[in-house]
């Protein structure tokens, strides 16, 4: 029964033409406009770090104090002397601490120009705790932090470039005028939004080239290529060592706890040793410590743009209105054939028949419109890039996952429309139609 | 034209009406809040920068070789007098940092040492004495840098700021009263006090967020080139030059030094390129607000047809009815006009009130500004006028149906 009602749902489609061609464009546009922001949303929005982003906190400690903060918020990322201390403390089970780094690369023999490569000075900790894939080699040690090592982990990309693709491991590379040894080459990895570094405004900024230990960045003066914040108010003196120990916030932190009793030990710590400062006379005020997850933390930057957030709900209140417009035609298109009904329910077909019949000729509706979406869906997917900005639009894709739901969605929603005009179908008097023709 | 009758027979398909009516309030309701993003964003795109933007373009240039701080003053100081040379250029400026670029330097600004909370934020332009000339930017008060007083500095030094040159909405901000030139401000987030010396016309900051509007066109000039690890030039083209000036500056460079780095991608721009990138956000939402609102428009009216049509259709023997009893073509295309018009008002005065309440939700969501009861009023008109154009061929239709119809079939 369900593929003859199906034939004739596609039989359907075909008697008025005009109305059925309507609906499927009022199906297509809607749930095509859904699909298109929806894929910019769900790439804005999603879990960079799934599995583990509730074990993973970034560590903020207010070095500002209530007359300076930004309502009672500590600074969003940590300065220098706060980050290495915690960092040196070792009371979480992995932490790591980082800075963006813009060096440029000399490539070796003088064919090709010199470029700038975008990467972090961090430590060791930062590839397990991210769960960074290597494609070649692996992190560097632990000793090559404290011993300040010369010492590189490039990307999958970046190898490409200057080795094409060749197992560089333990091969030289110059970054401002420095030599570094490289230990790993990662796979492609490229969170985002890129939770890590939302200090810097780097959500979804384009891949990081290279990672080098950050204590040997220090030492070799590199300066942060990402945000600096020095707040108000802070004379930190002149020049690099003194911004250095001084009071500006550079450095985001990290800290990996893998149950709620581990972050309340750490969130304890942290309260110790912002009373510590205290006690030592470098913090006139209580301890204000925070201690966000990821999600905590995305959520706070708003990492989110406004634009995907206002374009999503747009087109979904534009699918609801498709949908209405919908129900309508739905309703034109089968009360018209209310003498059918008619004769079909004097010879005997039961309410649930006809119900069945009229959902599966939305339901082809549904699907015809599903499809006609798709196809404004990968059109939409190529002018993503005019609507947002290119290191979100990139992002935007059509995988399986949207084709399905795309599908779905369309089939879904217009059966749901149909349960109104269908009712009212159903209703339809056999006697009335009978007598009145 | 009596009103009783249509409403008698509105009752009888409840349903139809109550769908069209509901889709005219969600469209207005849409429409409304949609048109008002775009005219927003096209606002927030329309102001000026306030530099000459028909000649203007910026190269990047990052130094491959980082070298230290004296080297970098003195290339940077070389590249100028090579670009300055140049005959497709009237006049080149180091810069950190220009109105629009989204990135920069921005520090609170006070007007007392001591003072606990900023005044207010700005853009600090690190520059010398060519950068007004360069940007195209008029002094309206004071006077520009002297080469003397321009200086160098690195970023972590304390500020070379003893004369700074000021916007002026800075300057209404910091003095309402106009007296800002001449004044002690502090712009170095310390205590080290700056000297207003000049006050330029209208100049943008670099920074675009939402978070930056009351500081949009905050700006301090610093006379100061900074040495960091890489800088920007602003180069402004003689008039109708600007494609050889943009030739002619990265290979004037490139023969200064080659241990630079220009990218290939974006590291010359013209400005029109810097103002198109500031503004993608807001020109890609006013593009995808005007076409959901033109299909939307065009969705109701085809609703509104194809209903409108189905009613036809089912009354076509009370039309012949009416017609035989003598109502004229004029009668009928009237009741359906009539009709139609009866359930836009409804649909209209629903959705009147569903644009404000989105847009009240909007503005407590995002920030965004309150709609103008201008648009509701336009958003209102254009939808009546829509459900009328879309009524009118079904009603004509319906005019024509001959009065035989009523003998047919009964």
């Amino acid at each position: 029964m369900f593929a003859y009602y199906f034939q004739l749902g596609l039989r359907s489609l075909r008697r008025n033409p005009a109305l059925t061609a309507l609906m499927v464009m009022a199906i297509g546009f809607g749930v095509a406009a859904s699909m298109i922001t929806w894929s910019v949303f769900r790439a804005v929005s999603g879990d960079p770090i799934p599995g583990k982003s509730g074990q993973l906190y970034t560590v903020l400690v207010d070095n500002r104090g209530p007359q300076y903060n930004d309502k009672g918020e500590p600074p969003e990322a940590l300065t220098y002397t706060d980050a290495t201390a915690l960092v040196a403390a070792r009371k979480a089970a992995h932490q790591t601490l980082l800075f963006e780094v813009a060096p440029s690369v000399l490539p070796e023999g003088n064919q090709s120009l010199p470029f700038i490569a975008h990467g972090y000075a961090t430590n060791t900790d930062f590839f397990g705790m991210f769960e960074v894939p290597f494609e070649f080699g692996g992190a560097w040690r632990a000793s090559d932090d404290e011993g300040r090592a010369a010492v590189v982990v490039i990307s999958h990309a970046l190898n490409q470039q200057l080795f094409n693709g060749a197992d560089s491991v333990g091969r030289e590379i110059t970054l401002d005028r420095h030599s570094y040894r490289i230990v790993g080459v990662t796979a492609h990895w490229d969170p985002k939004p890129r939770f890590y570094d939302l200090f810097s405004g780097n959500a979804f900024g384009d891949p990081v080239q290279v990672y080098l230990p950050f204590a040997r960045a220090v030492d070799v003066e590199m300066d942060t290529a990402g945000r600096n914040n020095c707040g108000s108010n802070v004379d930190f003196g002149s020049g690099r060592d003194a911004w250095l120990h001084g009071e500006c916030v550079w450095v985001p932190m990290w800290v990996e706890l893998a149950d709620q009793p581990a972050a309340n030990a750490y969130r304890d710590f942290l309260t110790h040793y912002a009373a510590e400062q205290q006690r030592a006379g470098r913090f006139h005020w209580a301890p204000n410590v925070r201690l966000r997850d990821v999600n905590n933390w995305l959520d706070y930057k708003q990492v989110v743009p406004p634009e995907s957030r206002i374009s999503l709900m747009v087109a979904l209140g534009f699918f609801v209105i498709c949908l209405v417009n919908t129900i309508g035609l739905l309703l034109a298109k089968f009360m018209r054939r209310a003498a059918e009904i008619g004769v079909r329910r004097a010879l005997g077909a039961p309410r649930g028949e006809i119900y069945r019949q009229f959902l599966i000729e939305a339901a082809t509706v549904g699907l015809a419109g599903g499809v006609l979406g798709l196809l404004l869906t990968a059109l939409g997917m190529f002018g993503v890039g005019l609507l947002f900005e290119p290191q979100i639009a990139r992002l935007a894709h059509l995988d399986a996952s949207l084709v399905a739901m795309t599908l779905l969605v369309a089939v879904v929603a217009t059966v749901l429309a149909a349960f109104y005009p269908t009712w009212r179908a159903a209703k339809v008097q056999p006697a009335w139609q009978l007598k009145s023709n | 034209m009596q009103i009783k009758p249509i409403l008698a027979a509105m009752r009888h398909h409840k349903a139809g009406t109550v769908l069209i009516a509901l889709q005219i309030a969600l469209t207005l309701a849409i429409v409304c809040n949609a048109l008002f993003i775009i005219q927003q964003r096209i606002e927030r795109m329309a102001r000026p920068s306030g530099v000459d933007e028909t000649n203007l373009f910026v190269i990047r240039s990052d130094w491959a070789d980082k070298s230290d701080p004296q080297r970098i003053d003195a290339q940077m100081r070389a590249d100028l007098i090579a670009l300055r040379q140049l005959g497709s250029v009237q006049d080149a400026a180091p810069i950190n940092s220009f109105p629009l670029l989204g990135s920069g330097w921005d520090n609170f600004i006070k007007l007392q040492p001591d003072q606990v909370k900023m005044t207010t934020d700005s853009a600090i332009f690190f520059s010398d004495e060519h950068a007004l000339a360069t940007l195209g930017t008029r002094l309206i008060a004071g006077r520009n840098f002297t080469a003397s007083e321009a200086g160098a500095q690195q970023p972590r030094d304390a500020m070379h700021a003893a004369q700074v040159i000021i916007s002026k909405d800075l300057a209404h901000r910091l003095y309402p009263d106009g007296s800002a030139l001449g004044k002690t401000i502090y712009v170095t987030m310390g205590r080290t006090p700056s000297t207003v010396i000049g006050i330029t016309d209208t100049l943008q900051a670099h920074m675009t967020g939402s978070w930056a509007g009351p500081y949009a066109y905050n700006a301090v000039l610093v006379p100061a080139q900074l040495l960091n690890d890489y800088t920007y030039y602003l180069v402004r083209a003689r008039p109708g030059q600007l494609d050889a000036a943009m030739r002619d500056a990265p290979k004037a460079l490139f023969a200064q030094s080659r241990m630079r780095i220009i990218d290939h991608k974006d590291g010359v721009m013209t400005f029109a390129q810097v103002r198109q990138r500031a503004y993608g956000p807001d020109r890609g939402m006013a593009i995808l607000m005007a076409i959901i609102s033109a299909v939307l428009l065009a969705i109701t009216a085809a609703g509104i047809v194809g209903l409108t049509s189905f009613w036809v259709g089912q009354r076509r023997k009370q039309i012949g009815v009416r017609r035989a009893l003598g109502a004229t073509r004029r009668d009928i295309l009237n009741y359906f006009l009539t009709e139609n018009l009866l359930i836009g008002i409804g649909g209209v005065m629903v959705g009147a009130v569903l644009a404000i309440g989105i847009n009240v939700w909007m503005v407590s969501q995002f920030e965004m500004a309150r709609l103008s009861l201008a648009y509701v009023a336009a958003g209102v008109v254009a939808l009546l006028v829509l459900g009328q154009g879309a009524v009118l061929a079904p009603a004509l239709r319906a005019s024509h149906v001959s009065p035989v119809e009523a003998t047919r079939s009964v």
